[in-house]
């Protein structure tokens, strides 16, 4: 039983970053833009906000310091993919590895001791409920806020008019701007805002998920939240199936090592990264449910006629 | 005064030219405000970053030392960009590549034979290729991004090296160093001199630059796929097939890459450690675009390129500030560069304000 509450909730938190990153990339590309800078992004977040924790913020503060930074690296691809018109890909390439150096520079202060994580919350009589208290009320803050994004961008994303527009703007941002929508400026939000999600992304795995600083901490999260967008054919509901379905490949494997079932942990630790090509090429045999949910728009640079 | 951003009836040659040179002077520029706030003299700096490195033979030797497998591996990668097929996976295609050329080396079974050092060129080339021959029949028959699979494919390369040097192939004379044996004199590439690294791996970097040129300025394959990737519409109604240039593409990389990872075993290193590339296989991606996709675009990306390399080292030697900044360095510089191409297609133009 506590073996598979271990499991269980090891899944969860390891799917948060993946949840935060995947969410923020899924409005970026609604929006008709390619973003490949996710790593990037949550590098300098995950920096930052081990930053704020070391300078004594308190760790509200400490959190929004790297969702601020990762939000401030994304303006560094926007200005280029939406003002300057470059070629999405390149734009993305540049910023992960920009995040990458920027952030083993802001890091190289800050020695190899652990903080002091992220408290996990304790409601009064709830959280000791059997069975039902450690499973789902004993998270950290950051895992339910991670949850409240999925269900804010799926009523965002498909109830209300603001999503539609950026919804119609990732599928045709000539009919947007004939219509009189700010194609660009919408873009510009959005950018911002996937740059935001990917900064709490790595702010959680430094201060909550792994509470001490290594260079590269991410190790391809934010390639495979990348992955993930597609895998869930540009769907809210299916980016968090996908992140616990890869938060519990990492947690199984990482069980896997611990028990020395005899395998070497290298080829263990490279379970999750196989598993996202298979998971890829199984979805991408569906091409009418991905040409179905695809932002028609997406990475074609647009410039409003005028 | 107002301005107006309006496109060029032309794409402007003089802009084409000076992009990148624009670019570059700028990354100094926000390199000298970067030192100066660390408290450095930013020409002092700078000097050490750019000129130091390069004012002794060794240093020139290391400079182009540098420069080849990052040439080399822009030249690969850059012919597939050229059709949109986005390699990013060169890094791990480098070490697969290098684990091939340095399993031949390692294990032939006559360590003095003339034939190891090509046996080896090859198993790191036909290794390479097969890495990524993975994500071109996945892209070609499945439909799946190459973007991810390459990359997810280069983490796996990067445990699997980690697993051979800890584990089956480390060196037992080695004090526990994650690394393998030293190669036989036979399985590496003599240098010029003894006294510096430079060796004649070199002219493979060479002979890839002008095939590379042959390749997409002379043939008519490299023209197709310079067409599916301008216009893959017009590419598909004059029956070029799409899956000719997955595969030509990924395979380019591919090769260069891992002839690059064997040259890497097989010259300055001599074995295989888990410390096989400082990243060459992801700076290939910023040396293609910065040389324009262009064989000797490449060529003067790829000096520049491996500038900063050393120019990392060098300020981390003599000043103390992190080898970090290279990385930072690189990402500038590509920023730059992809803003400044904007004005090769548009120019900004003051509006005169009406009565």
């Amino acid at each position: 039983m506590d073996l598979f509450i271990a499991i269980f909730t090891g899944t969860i938190i390891a799917a948060t970053p993946l949840i935060f990153a995947a969410l923020g990339e899924l409005v970026v590309e609604k929006s008709g833009v390619l973003n490949l800078g996710i790593e990037g992004m949550m590098l300098v977040g995950a920096a930052f906000a081990f930053w704020g924790v070391i300078a004594g913020l308190p760790m509200p503060l400490a959190i929004l310091a790297g969702a601020l930074a990762g939000a401030a690296s994304s303006l560094l691809f926007g200005v280029l993919a939406l003002t300057f018109l470059t070629n999405q890909y390149a734009a993305g390439l540049a910023l992960a590895i920009f995040g990458s150096g920027l952030s083993a520079f802001i890091g190289r202060g800050f020695g190899s001791a652990p903080i002091d994580a992220l408290d996990a919350i304790h409601l009064p009589v709830l959280s000791d409920i059997p069975l039902v208290g450690p499973l789902l009320l004993r998270f950290d803050p950051l895992v339910y806020l991670a949850l409240f994004m999925f269900a804010v961008i799926s009523w965002f994303l498909y109830r209300t008019k603001a999503g539609l527009v950026l919804r119609t703007i990732g599928e045709s941002p000539e009919t947007a701007h004939a219509i009189g929508f700010p194609v660009i400026k919408i873009r510009y939000l959005a950018v911002l805002f996937g740059g935001l999600m990917a900064g709490l992304g790595g702010a959680y795995l430094s201060v909550a998920y792994t509470p001490l600083w290594v260079e590269n901490m991410t190790a391809g999260r934010g390639w495979i939240a990348l992955a993930l967008v597609v895998f869930a054919t540009w769907r809210p509901l299916r980016v968090l199936l996908g992140a616990w379905l890869f938060g519990g490949m990492t947690i199984l494997q990482l069980q896997g090592q611990a028990l020395g079932l005899g395998v070497p942990s290298e080829l263990l630790s490279a379970l999750p990264y196989a598993a996202t090509i298979v998971v890829l090429v199984i979805i991408s045999q569906n091409r009418q449910m991905l040409a179905l949910h695809f932002p028609a728009s997406l990475a074609k640079p647009f410039r409003p006629a005028n | 005064m107002h301005f107006r951003i309006e496109q060029r009836p032309e794409p402007s040659a003089r802009m084409r030219v000076a992009a990148p040179i624009v670019a570059t002077a700028l990354t100094l520029l926000v390199g000298s405000i970067v030192f100066a706030a660390l408290g450095h003299s930013p020409l002092a700096t700078l000097h050490a970053f750019f000129i130091a490195p390069l004012s002794s033979m060794n240093g020139l030797s290391e400079w182009l030392l540098k420069a080849s497998p990052l040439i080399l591996i822009a030249c690969g990668l850059a012919v597939g960009f050229r059709a949109n097929v986005w390699n990013i996976g060169a890094e791990g295609q480098l070490i697969i590549g290098a684990i091939a050329a340095s399993g031949v080396g390692l294990f032939y079974p006559d360590p003095e034979s003339v034939l190891l050092l090509p046996l080896m060129f090859v198993a790191g080339a036909l290794a390479g290729m097969g890495w990524a021959a993975i994500p071109a029949f996945l892209r070609a028959r499945m439909n799946t991004n190459e973007i991810l699979v390459t990359l997810m494919l280069t983490y796996i390369a990067v445990l699997f090296l980690s697993w051979l040097v800890h584990g089956p192939w480390r060196d037992p004379a080695g004090f526990n160093y994650p690394q393998t044996a030293l190669l036989p004199p036979a399985a590496m590439f003599e240098p010029f001199d003894y006294a510096y690294r430079l060796n004649g791996s070199v002219f493979i970097t060479v002979v890839a630059v002008v095939a590379m040129w042959l390749f997409t300025d002379r043939s008519f394959l490299g023209y197709k796929m310079s067409v599916s990737g301008a216009a893959p519409l017009a590419a598909r109604y004059a029956g070029f097939r799409e899956s000719a240039a997955v595969w030509t593409g990924l395979l380019a990389g591919g090769a260069a890459a891992g002839i690059a990872g064997m040259a890497e075993a097989a010259g300055p290193l001599g074995q295989l450690s888990s410390q096989i590339s400082p990243g060459y296989g992801f700076a290939a991606i910023i040396v293609a675009f910065i040389g324009r996709l262009n064989a000797f675009g490449i060529v003067l990306g790829g000096l520049l390129m491996s500038l900063l390399f050393l120019g990392g080292d060098s300020v981390q030697m003599t000043l103390g500030l992190p080898s970090a900044l290279t990385r930072i360095f690189q990402g500038i510089l590509l920023f730059f560069l992809l803003a400044a191409d904007f004005f090769i297609f548009y120019r900004i133009r003051p509006l005169r304000e009406h009565a």
